[in-house]
């Protein structure tokens, strides 16, 4: 068991050199120079000011050179300082990543408690009229653009019925507030954010727990367990859902690319001070050190989701779980 | 004779989802190729005057007008050429790439099925859409660089399938006969089993333009897609970020378009399914 971690985790590392040369290679090679960005049109700064910023972040070596430098910077966790305010990129990231992981833990959570749920009921009550409406939902939630439900909902519960802030995580205000209220605050902030990230997971999740249950209900085992006169409840719940939970937690952990992608639209649009919005700004500036950063930053979370993922599917399934203790 | 039945056959399985499906799609392109005619107003005629701007829908402006001025209904008119043109060139590009790689992977096996499946699972860990974001705003946004980089980062899904379809294709007598009788390698692939692994691919091919519109209208959204003032269902959508609060029109009907549009596609996507696969189907839905 050990050893099949510990395999798991080591493969994480080719995973992440592959992203970091693509992501490397696709900067350096474009055209756009970030002294161009940084100093701009200004003729206050002269060429030679602009060799010299150049070659400060070694911009003026051959790509290849650039990318071992940064290998070689990063394998000791220096990704470098910001090209736009000089801080060092991990004290940025790092400043950022709270607001992140709250908002695609959260996430998960919640697609996972609500769609696990909807699945079970769609499956047992095939074309009643509640798998009906969530299969309109699914409809939907695929082909949703989820920004546009996203403005819908500041519309909805900011503007018009005034209950939600419009964005932003912790405004300036919010050290005067006791704990208690500190608490109620964020998670006002983080309802309408968490439903925009959340709604096209769900969707899925939902569709992927239905056919899940519905294919292990037609198992000869719950036949069995029918057979012996165990409660349908508990052949629903213990019987067919712990079977069907094993892909169900797989596609699970396939969604978090999908969130994170996600991340950049919803953080930008809510001004969630998380790494999306990071991201995307760094981008907007030609901040290559800082793009980098939270590029490989945002594939080590997904394959260590991925991974979380992986394990969760062991402990679940006893023929894994099991073996180590024969 | 019994082509001619065979055809009917096929005919008959048509669904609801696909008529219905194309019926909004063969709409809304015939209403883009023909946006000179079908549009009311230029969508880049801009009017000013206080009397003009931010107007709510009327019989003269059917979706209101916008910030600026211009006729939302015939903005939307011409951003549909966007969407479609996006929707149907990305994914053309995704297959070509994704069909190509993947029969080689399947087919050939060995190191080279290894070195494209690690891509793949590379590609698949990534959030593809900060990859889209970088390489648009470091090659500069424009409608050609969104469908090539959509293009160039969606075939894996489609690569994994024909791969596999491939794989247990070429176990298959009919494969070894070709061998035996010194077919190509080339007329193998693209003469006996390529046709024999479509049926996925179209299904996946289809619900894949829906997953192409909905990135394009995001990067449009988001300033890196279609530039203002040229008008696409995305960038109509920033603007009424700006002003929902009192023109809801110009949040509204992008929106729905989007919506309809993605939903039509992943209707024939989901009817091609039912009607290429009957077996799974049922359950799938």
């Amino acid at each position: 068991m050990k050893k099949y971690i510990l395999k798991r985790l080591f493969m994480m590392v080719p995973m992440l050199f592959g992203i970091s040369v693509i992501m490397f290679v696709i900067m350096h090679l474009a055209p756009g120079d970030p002294a161009g960005i940084r100093y701009g049109l200004n003729p206050e700064v002269s060429d030679t000011a602009r060799e010299e910023f150049r070659s400060m972040y070694g911009l003026d070596k051959p790509v290849m050179v650039q990318y071992f430098m940064w290998l070689k910077r990063f394998v000791s966790l220096d990704f470098g300082r910001s090209l736009v305010d000089d801080r060092p990129v991990i004290e940025k990231v790092l400043a950022h990543l709270p607001a992140t992981l709250l908002l695609q833990a959260s996430s998960v959570l919640l697609i996972f408690f609500l769609a696990v749920p909807i699945g079970i009921i769609s499956a047992v009550k095939k074309n009643s009229f509640f798998d009906r409406a969530s299969t309109i939902f699914v409809f939907i939630g695929y082909a949703m653009p989820t920004f546009w439900l996203a403005i819908l909902l500041v519309f909805v519960f900011s503007f018009k019925l005034g209950w939600l802030p419009v964005s932003g995580m912790r405004p300036w205000y919010v050290q005067y507030l006791g704990a208690w209220a500190q608490l109620k605050d964020l998670l006002a902030h983080l309802a309408l954010p968490l439903a925009a990230t959340a709604f096209g997971g769900l969707a899925a999740l939902s569709r992927y727990s239905r056919s899940s249950m519905v294919e292990v209900m037609k198992e000869n085992f719950i036949v069995t367990a029918r057979a012996k006169g165990i409660s349908e409840k508990r052949v629903i719940l213990v019987h067919a859902l712990g079977n069907a939970l094993l892909p169900i937690v797989t596609i699970l952990g396939l969604t978090l690319p999908v969130l994170i992608s996600g991340s950049f639209i919803f953080e930008t649009i809510f001004a969630w001070p998380g790494m999306g919005r990071l991201g995307y700004e760094a981008i907007m500036h030609y901040d290559y050190p800082v793009v980098m950063g939270v590029g490989v930053m945002a594939t080590f979370l997904t394959l260590l989701g991925i991974f979380l993922s992986d394990m969760a599917y062991v402990l679940i399934d006893p023929r894994i779980r099991l073996e180590g203790r024969k | 004779m019994k082509a001619v039945n065979r055809g009917i056959g096929k005919l008959k399985k048509i669904n609801f989802q696909i008529i219905l499906g194309s019926l909004v799609i063969a709409v809304m392109s015939l209403a883009a190729v023909m946006a000179p005619i079908v549009a009311t107003y230029d969508p880049l005629e801009v009017d000013l005057s206080a009397d003009a701007r931010l107007q709510a829908p009327s019989m003269k402006h059917f979706f209101g007008t916008d910030n600026l001025g211009r006729d939302v209904f015939s903005r939307m008119v011409y951003g549909a050429r966007i969407s479609l043109s996006v929707g149907f060139i990305a994914v053309a590009i995704s297959l070509f790439i994704g069909l190509a790689l993947g029969a080689i992977s399947g087919y050939y096996g060995g190191w080279i099925d290894s070195v494209i499946m690690r891509i793949v699972e590379v590609m698949y860990c990534f959030p593809t859409f900060f990859l889209i974001m970088m390489v648009i705003t470091f090659i500069g946004p424009s409608i050609v660089n969104v469908m090539v980089v959509i293009g160039f980062t969606s075939w894996p899904g489609l690569c994994r399938l024909v791969r596999a379809e491939f794989l247990t294709l070429r176990e298959r007598d009919f494969v070894s006969s070709a061998k035996v009788q010194r077919v190509s390698d080339a007329r193998i692939i693209f003469r006996h089993i390529l046709p024999n692994a479509m049926s996925p691919v179209y299904v996946s091919a289809t619900l894949s333009v829906g997953g192409a519109i909905l990135v394009e209208s995001a990067l449009s959204f988001l300033g890196l897609g279609v530039q203002i003032p040229e008008p696409s269902w995305g960038n109509i959508l920033t603007a009424g970020k700006s002003y929902i609060d009192y023109a809801w029109w110009l949040t509204l009907f992008p929106g729905l378009a989007i919506l309809f549009t993605v939903l039509s596609f992943n209707l024939i996507g989901e009817g091609l399914r039912d009607m290429l696969d009957p077996k799974i189907s049922r359950d799938r839905r």
